[in-house]
């Protein structure tokens, strides 16, 4: 267990080397909180209460998902892996004595890590200090919303492990690592709440595999789920977790087989 | 398709042995399924004493390995970050790991650079460090995937005379993949080649001079242009390859003496300079390859004669006695 710690440490410094990248991701991720505010404060004075959010909670969803980004990697942050699949790297990673997915998922929590520590609260801080936001005031829901947060990490990185294996049949994982990049962007109600999505399209969006990336941390942060509620949410979160890290153990047995496409 | 074909070996413990041939022709292969990445279509694997598919893990506690393209080492950070962790993952004792980190520190001269980012590293200190990173757990068995590929003399140096050391103080195994035959000769007792998936030849270094009708080579500077030198009888097969001004080339069977025709040429014409050159390894391989590739098994012809270098006839096949 203790390698996967090390390995988590080393995935938070590698990105800790990059601090000008981080500089500009936070100014970048703020800049875009104050513009989405903006679009949601018109969208909800014109549709007060739509999908049961107020104004405050729609500026506070744009700043706080503005937060998320980074950390869940919403637009990509493409695992290193697809890029060591295909110049044949992997053989390296292959024949390494430790769990071959435990150890890309422990490097990308320690990603996480710092893009939420050094990069993420910068958004929500300028929002705070711009706006009125609605923050948790008990700290049940800061402690449900950290929950919330490390199973959206997980369930991004187990989709964008699915993305970064499928280099091991297509030689290139960019492609459908673009697609998986604008079905998260739409899906995970980053674009716009998936609570405002109208009747089944919305339902359907809810129940996907990206509404546990932004749209449950972020209904969890604003106190929407309660009680019984609040578990339903955490569980559907570890429900696709679970479901998709085992759907990446099985591509993983199956891909080992093609190793020897790459690089000879 | 297959990659590799009846490859059949077994190598004893502390041996250093070679394993060579042209690209594509399955070396890589050959080490993936020796580590376990790859599962063989057919055939029987042991590797200290496991198989490699099945008991995978237990085996990479007792092997390393270096991809001489390929690092493990953790690009954006210092190299003793990578050597950290691998004593978490392969649990190395704190007191060994510093004993072996020191020695590897000393032999591969690896101290002005421990503390620099992968990314910033020469490939030679690239290469040192994932070399450092391959032995650290004290592996039986190391495989080594051109260790030396595109590296200066002066590393190549290194690295080889760090693989000797290690051998012959830990008694390591060594399977050493290389298209450069300086590292062959100055390593390995035992030298694999395969060519088209098979392997075409297995035993020493001399063995395979011997294994192509090889001839040596003398290069005889005279005062002055002359018409091609008037040869004796002895050596038969002795004759000029190659007329440049006043310099001739002249092939004989490596298997015969030089004296007599250095004394009959030097007797015969007014010679500056004579210098003699032994059968190019090179050349020996780049037939034993030809001959694999083509799966010919017609008998060889002579090394060193470029009018003969590409008929298709040629081949390896001929277990001639030593060579010198």
């Amino acid at each position: 267990m203790r390698v996967y710690v090390e390995v988590a440490l080393r995935g938070f410094r590698r990105h800790a080397t990059y601090r000008s990248a981080a500089v500009a991701g936070a100014f970048t991720n703020t800049m875009f909180g104050f513009i989405r505010a903006y679009v949601l404060i018109a969208l909800w004075q014109a549709r007060p209460q739509l999908g049961g959010y107020d104004v405050v909670d729609a500026v506070t969803f744009a700043f706080l998902t503005q937060t998320l980004i980074a950390p869940v990697a919403v637009f990509g942050a493409p695992l290193e892996l697809g890029e060591r699949v295909r110049t044949g790297d992997v053989a390296m990673d292959l024949q390494r004595p430790a769990d071959f997915q435990g150890w890309w998922l422990a490097a990308d929590l320690g990603r996480a890590l710092f893009a939420l520590g050094f990069r993420g609260v910068v958004p929500l801080a300028a929002g705070a200090l711009a706006f009125r936001l609605d923050l948790p005031t008990e700290p049940h829901v800061w402690l449900a919303f950290a929950v919330s947060t490390l199973l959206a990490v997980v369930v991004s990185f187990a989709l964008r492990y699915l993305v970064a294996l499928s280099a091991f049949w297509l030689l290139d994982d960019r492609g459908v690592h673009a697609i998986a990049g604008i079905a998260a962007m739409f899906f995970s109600g980053l674009l716009l709440p998936l609570v405002a999505f109208p009747g089944w399209l919305g339902a359907f969006a809810r129940a996907l595999p990206w509404a546990a990336i932004i749209q449950v941390p972020a209904d969890v942060f604003l106190g929407e789920h309660t009680g019984a509620g609040l578990a339903g949410a955490l569980g559907f979160q570890a429900a696709w977790a679970v479901i998709l890290l085992a759907l990446g153990r099985l591509v993983t047995a199956a891909a080992a087989g093609k190793v020897v496409v790459h690089g000879g | 398709m297959r990659a590799v074909d009846r490859i059949s070996f077994r190598i004893d413990s502390g041996e250093v042995v070679g394993y060579i041939g042209p690209n594509g022709a399955g070396k890589s292969t050959t080490v993936k399924m020796l580590t376990g990445i790859l599962t063989p279509s057919a055939g029987h694997i042991r590797v200290a004493g496991l198989n490699p598919v099945r008991q995978r893990v237990a085996l990479a506690r007792r092997i390393g390995v270096v991809f001489g393209q390929r690092t493990g080492l953790w690009w954006d950070l210092p190299l003793t970050d990578s050597f950290e962790l691998l004593r978490h993952l392969h649990r190395i004792p704190s007191a060994r790991y510093r004993e072996n980190l020191e020695l590897f520190t000393e032999l591969l001269d690896l101290g002005a650079f421990l503390h620099i980012p992968v990314r910033q590293l020469s490939l030679g200190q690239r290469m040192r460090g994932d070399l450092t990173a391959a032995l650290l757990h004290d592996p039986r068995i190391v495989y080594l995937d051109e260790p030396t590929i595109g590296l200066d003399v002066v590393s190549k140096a290194a690295v080889r005379s760090f693989l000797a050391e290690i051998n012959r103080e830990r008694g390591t195994t060594v399977l050493l993949t290389t298209h450069d035959l300086d590292d062959i000769e100055r390593l390995c007792g035992r030298v694999m080649v395969i060519a088209g998936g098979r392997l075409v030849y297995d035993g020493s270094v001399d063995g395979l001079r011997g294994r192509v009708n090889a001839e040596r080579t003398l290069v005889v500077d005279l005062a002055a242009p002359a018409p091609r030198l008037d040869l004796p009888a002895e050596p038969p097969g002795a004759r000029v390859i190659r007329v440049d001004g006043p310099r001739q080339w002249v092939a004989f069977p490596a298997t015969a003496s030089a004296a007599p025709l250095i004394t009959a040429i030097t007797a015969r014409h007014e010679v500056v300079d004579i210098s003699l050159r032994e059968p190019d390894i090179d050349e020996v391989v780049r037939r034993l390859y030809l001959g694999g590739l083509r799966s010919s098994a017609a008998a060889a012809s002579s090394v060193g004669d470029p009018s003969g270098t590409d008929d298709p006839s040629e081949t390896g096949g001929r277990s001639a006695t030593s060579a010198k």
